[in-house]
């Protein structure tokens, strides 16, 4: 296992942007990750700084020890600049939980473990002491929950789980209790917004046992349409009968979203065209844009895209700048502090070049 | 921030739509999110500490364990869950175990883990029998799927597993 070299910063952990994940259009990326804790240490948020770097050496151990990550990159959090750990965030690579609030220390002896040859890794001493994560592109449930699962087995036959033979696997927080199984989707239903057919569906699927979040997890703003649907329940169920039922809601969420798009189209042509290609102008040639305005702009390209209104950027594209123009990566990129104003302009004038070469028909 | 629609109480919900071409954030608060048919999201955008809090409340008067705890292990009292919604260790599981079933059962509708059946490492050899059975399940369906690299993985681990019970 080899340790985080800043300079592989600028294309570590993007792997999931690139679109070759089925339903790439609709769905941006499919996350599973599951809960575990170790047997005979109390769970991080009640630990001493030294049960909490104890657990970090035990399981950094079982990891390097039979090679279970294949050329794993080892972070630990504590080691890193506040710019670095806000930049992991931005990637999804990381929860707030385990990287601290941005400006403060970090919790002690957090660490994030991924490896480099296949998307795949571990977040410890975050409010569990494992959290086993996998993130991938488009609508994938099945084969993301296999690779995390692979991982499971491995670790667990060198690990002891706090396990309960009728709670399952012990977590901090009883909601995670069970199968400790999170898998979540990232969909883009502009379509069902703009028929307003998308308070329907959520309530739907709150009823059916799931539940969704904004782009950045629990308590986060929908923005730029962009919703995160997953399982809400991970005790009494098996994890194929929640990935089974996931994959089948959200199937059936992605089918609707494709027939309101299919209804606008039909409904008011003009009007979907005039929108898609205002939000590529203003995309195109702004000079100043807030984060959420960008989110809602290239919502409305990502559907000029897949509705073939628009020929050009690609997807990726789209997915880079969501990344790339966030407030910690421009801060990154000017080597700076940026104020708020300073954000919007760098923010405008990144997303002008990355769009420079492109001249959509 | 106060709710869009009211404009008195707190805003709780926060939901992207579009009106008339133009997007916009509502931010509403629970009551008036739950008049446009959104309670559901609702609560659960609230934040899931007051939610177990709330639970926890709840569970505490039915049982009226009040007198439970704290945890013998880590130390955690009813307080600290019911103010952090969060357990301190494994064995805090068996100090609250009623109101636990309780929480459990309001959450995940059961308190049943019928998820893998996990065997530690120094595991007996019965375990390792019901681990087996799950693996051969998984191997099946693995196979099913076509998921051949997983499934030569999982004929490894039952491999493996076979060798240690029988010695
Ligand atoms: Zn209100
Ligand atoms: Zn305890």
């Amino acid at each position: 296992m080899s340790n985080f070299d800043p300079a592989s910063m600028t294309s570590f952990g993007l792997e999931w942007l690139d679109t070759t994940g089925p339903h790439s259009d609709i769905v941006l990326s499919t996350r599973v990750r599951i809960a575990r804790n170790l047997q005979g240490f109390p769970f991080p948020v009640r630990t001493r700084a030294s049960d909490r770097t104890a657990v970090l050496t035990t399981i950094r151990e079982a990891v390097e020890s039979k090679g279970l990550l294949p050329d794993a990159v080892f972070i630990e959090i504590e080691g890193l600049s506040s710019r670095l750990r806000e930049l992991l965030l931005e990637r999804h690579l990381v929860s707030r939980e385990l990287i601290g609030q941005n400006g403060a220390e970090p919790p002690a002896a957090g660490a994030l473990v991924v490896s480099a040859r296949e998307p795949v890794g571990l977040m410890i001493n975050e409010e569990d002491h494992l959290r086993l994560q996998s993130l991938t592109s488009g609508f994938n449930p099945e084969d993301t929950w296999q690779r995390v699962d692979r991982l499971d087995e491995k670790l667990g036959s060198e690990l002891s789980y706090a396990f309960h033979h009728e709670f399952g696997h012990l977590t901090s927080c009883p909601t995670n209790c069970g199968t400790g199984l999170r898998t979540s989707v990232l969909i883009h239903l502009p379509g069902l917004v703009l028929t307003k057919e998308i308070n329907k569906v959520l309530q739907g699927i709150s009823q059916v046992g799931l539940t969704f979040r904004g782009l950045y997890g629990e308590g986060s703003e929908v923005v730029g349409n962009l919703f995160q649907v997953s399982n809400q329940t991970t005790l009494g169920k098996s994890e194929t009968d929640l990935i089974d039922h996931l994959q089948k809601i959200a199937g059936q969420v992605i089918e609707y979203e494709r027939r309101a798009r299919a209804v606008l189209l039909r409904d008011a042509p003009n009007v979907i065209e005039d929108k898609v290609w205002r939000a590529f102008g203003l995309l195109r040639y702004g000079r100043s844009l807030a984060f959420d305005e960008m989110m809602n702009l290239l919502s409305g390209v990502r559907l000029g895209l897949s509705l073939k209104l628009l020929s050009g950027p690609s997807v990726y594209v789209l997915n880079r700048i969501m990344i790339f123009a966030q407030n910690a990566h421009l801060e990154e990129a000017s080597e700076g502090t940026l104020s708020a104003s300073e954000l919007d302009i760098h923010r405008a004038r990144y997303v002008r070049e990355a769009l420079e070469q492109v001249e959509p028909s | 921030m106060v709710c869009d629609n009211c404009a008195k109480n707190e805003a709780e919900v926060h939901l992207t739509q579009i009106v008339d071409n133009e997007m916009t954030t509502v931010h509403l608060c629970p009551s008036c999110a739950a008049d446009k048919g959104l309670e559901s999201e609702g609560s659960k955008n609230l934040p899931l500490t007051d939610f177990l809090a709330q639970m926890g409340k709840a569970a505490m008067a039915e049982e009226e364990a009040v007198t439970a705890g704290p945890c013998s292990y880590c130390g955690t009292t009813v307080d600290d869950f019911k103010r952090s919604g969060r357990l301190g260790c494994p064995h805090c599981y068996s100090t609250y175990d009623s109101q636990l079933r309780a929480i459990l059962r309001r959450i995940h509708g059961s308190t049943q883990h019928l998820g893998k059946v996990y065997v530690p490492p120094a595991g007996e050899a019965a375990d390792r029998g019901a681990r087996l059975t799950v693996l051969r399940r998984k191997l099946q369906r693995a196979v099913e799927s076509e998921a051949f690299e997983h499934a030569a993985d999982i004929r490894d681990q039952i491999k493996e597993l076979e060798a240690t019970v029988e010695s």
